[in-house]
């Protein structure tokens, strides 16, 4: 699986738990018009660092935070190599 | 020698120029000398012990300050209060009022008289008379659930202004992502009352129409958590506001968000500040640098601040006085200190804070005590123990999380489900009993958990 799939499946799968409306994934689209709270971002986060095993907000050099979904991927992207 | 009340304070320098900026109304604080809020019902207040149940921060605010001076006691009580424990706040406050707004939801049976608070004011034909010191109750949260009364005065609230003293010569626009009713936004509310005028936050308004309305109000100086802030970075709508102070409180404030927020607002000075219910504000870090100086620690001042048991512990004229009701544990030790519960390490002439004694778990400014999600995975008949704690999280700082032990088959009835069913089971059960933050963002099943010689499960620190 892809990063950008595993982290989209991540997502439906929190919006699910935490009973959000996820808006239709699309790389333009912004963080907070997705649907989901902080928590939910959380519980995301903490997972991606299970599956993926890299945690970019936690990283060493500081990183801006994403807007977009895209900006999301990417940065797991960046970090995940 | 009475105290100066709030109204009192505020006008000193004469009348005010500010405005409190709601989401739906804007009040010209000097508006307040001759109108009311609480139609025209604030002189049967006088004296009484009001539980301040108002839904809206404006609201709220404009009965503050109309009470001070004029209440023996107010209780804020934040928005989210579950109302079960209405009965027990209402006994162990004494209150025999309390003061509403058409957004609060409370059976009428659990608390006393109401009044109504209302932003649209009326003329009032009564001067404005303080003739006490009234108390302010915060509540934060305990162990049991039920929030603790913490009692404060204005002048303790006040300590932490008053020992910054600045000039009044230029007015400021301070702004909150936290409600006024805890501690760090009654903080805010209280310098923007003082300093100039307050934009109040609102908990369902998107961060981006949020800060569009602090711009347009002009805001200089805005607070909130870093969990507020980082959601403040994410939202995009970061650069909308040109502040020139960012002040974080609330949790640990970590390099990665210090730095963040110093690229996001290259002009403005960062401060994070510590600060407790209890202990008050114990001091403001402007250096860009996470955790505190070393040299804070026992240096004479004011505020006092000692390192026991690798916690800190804090002396001040800011901290609040007693816990009210009956039984409860002293807020002080014997020589006046107030225990954070916050443990410290020094490395390099600094400290860092390494997290809550205790295990208590902050998950964006929200406390969780992990035996009371525990009590709820243990309540299942397949669970033979369980062990809640805290994971790291840059999102909010800390999420929650729980190792579960399954019973031997024959303890609970029929055939043991699988690992997955009962992860599923027992995130269910927690969901229909806990918060949304409290609810274990990952199950374990695991074969053991470490218990130490006393019987007691061994939690981890921090």
């Amino acid at each position: 699986m892809s990063v950008k799939t595993t982290i989209a499946a991540q997502f439906q799968q929190v919006a699910r738990e935490q009973d959000r409306m996820l808006a239709p994934l699309s790389d333009e689209l912004r963080l907070v018009q997705s649907g989901l709270d902080s928590l939910s971002f959380a519980i995301i986060v903490a997972r991606l660092e299970d599956s993926l095993g890299v945690d970019p907000f936690n990283a060493t050099e500081a990183v801006e935070f994403p807007v977009t979904f895209g900006d999301f991927v990417r940065l797991y992207e960046r970090f995940a190599k | 020698m009475p105290s100066e009340s709030l109204w009192e304070s505020i006008t000193a320098a004469g009348a005010p120029h500010g405005r409190l900026y709601g989401v739906r109304h804007v009040i010209p604080l000097a508006e307040l000398a001759h109108a009311t809020s609480l139609c025209g019902r604030l002189e049967e207040l006088r004296d009484r012990s009001v539980m301040l149940l108002a839904q809206d921060q404006l609201t709220a605010a404009l009965a503050l300050i109309e009470l001070d001076g004029v209440a023996r006691r107010m209780v804020l009580c934040p928005p989210d209060l579950a109302p079960q424990h209405l009965p027990a706040l209402v006994r162990d406050a004494e209150a025999d009022a309390c003061v509403v707004d058409e957004g609060t939801a409370t059976a009428a049976a659990d608390v006393p008289t109401p009044f109504y608070v209302r932003a649209d004011l009326t003329r009032s034909g009564i001067p404005r008379r303080s003739s006490r010191a009234t108390e302010w109750v915060l509540l934060t949260s305990g162990t049991t659930g039920v929030p603790k009364l913490v009692l404060h005065t204005l002048e303790s609230l006040m300590s932490a202004l008053r020992a910054g003293a600045r000039a009044p010569a230029e007015t400021l626009v301070w702004s909150t992502f936290y409600d006024i009713r805890r501690y760090g936004g009654l903080q805010v509310f209280l310098r923007g009352m003082h300093a100039g005028s307050l934009v109040l936050s609102d908990p369902i308004e998107p961060v981006s129409n949020f800060f569009a309305r602090a711009a347009a109000a002009g805001v200089t100086h805005i607070s909130g958590t870093p969990s507020h802030w980082r959601r403040a970075l994410m939202s995009g709508a970061a650069a909308t506001i040109a502040p020139r102070y960012v002040r974080l409180s609330g949790e640990i404030a970590d390099q990665p968000i210090l730095d963040n927020l110093r690229a996001a607002y290259p002009a403005a000075t960062v401060a994070h500040v510590f600060a407790s219910t209890e202990a008050g504000v114990a001091f403001e870090v402007r250096d860009g640098h996470a955790g505190f100086p070393a040299a804070l620690v026992g240096a004479p001042g004011a505020v006092e601040l000692r390192v026991a048991e690798e916690t800190l512990q804090i002396r001040s004229p800011g901290a609040a006085l007693r816990y009210l009701g009956e039984g409860v544990e002293p807020l002080r030790t014997a020589d006046g200190f107030v225990d954070t519960g916050d443990r410290i390490e020094a490395q390099g002439g600094r400290y860092y804070f390494m997290g809550r004694r205790g295990g208590v778990i902050n998950v964006g400014g929200l406390k969780v005590h992990p035996e009371e999600v525990e009590a709820v995975i243990n309540a299942h008949p397949w669970v033979r123990m369980s062990l809640v704690r805290a994971r790291r999280n840059a999102i909010t700082g800390a999420i929650v999380t729980a190792d579960v032990v399954m019973a031997a088959a024959g303890v609970g009835s029929g055939t043991p489900p699988v690992a997955e069913v009962l992860t599923r089971e027992l995130t269910e059960a927690c969901r229909r009993s806990l918060a949304p933050h409290k609810v274990p963002a990952m199950i374990r099943i695991v074969s053991a958990l470490e218990v130490s010689a006393s019987g007691k499960l061994v939690r981890p620190l921090a």
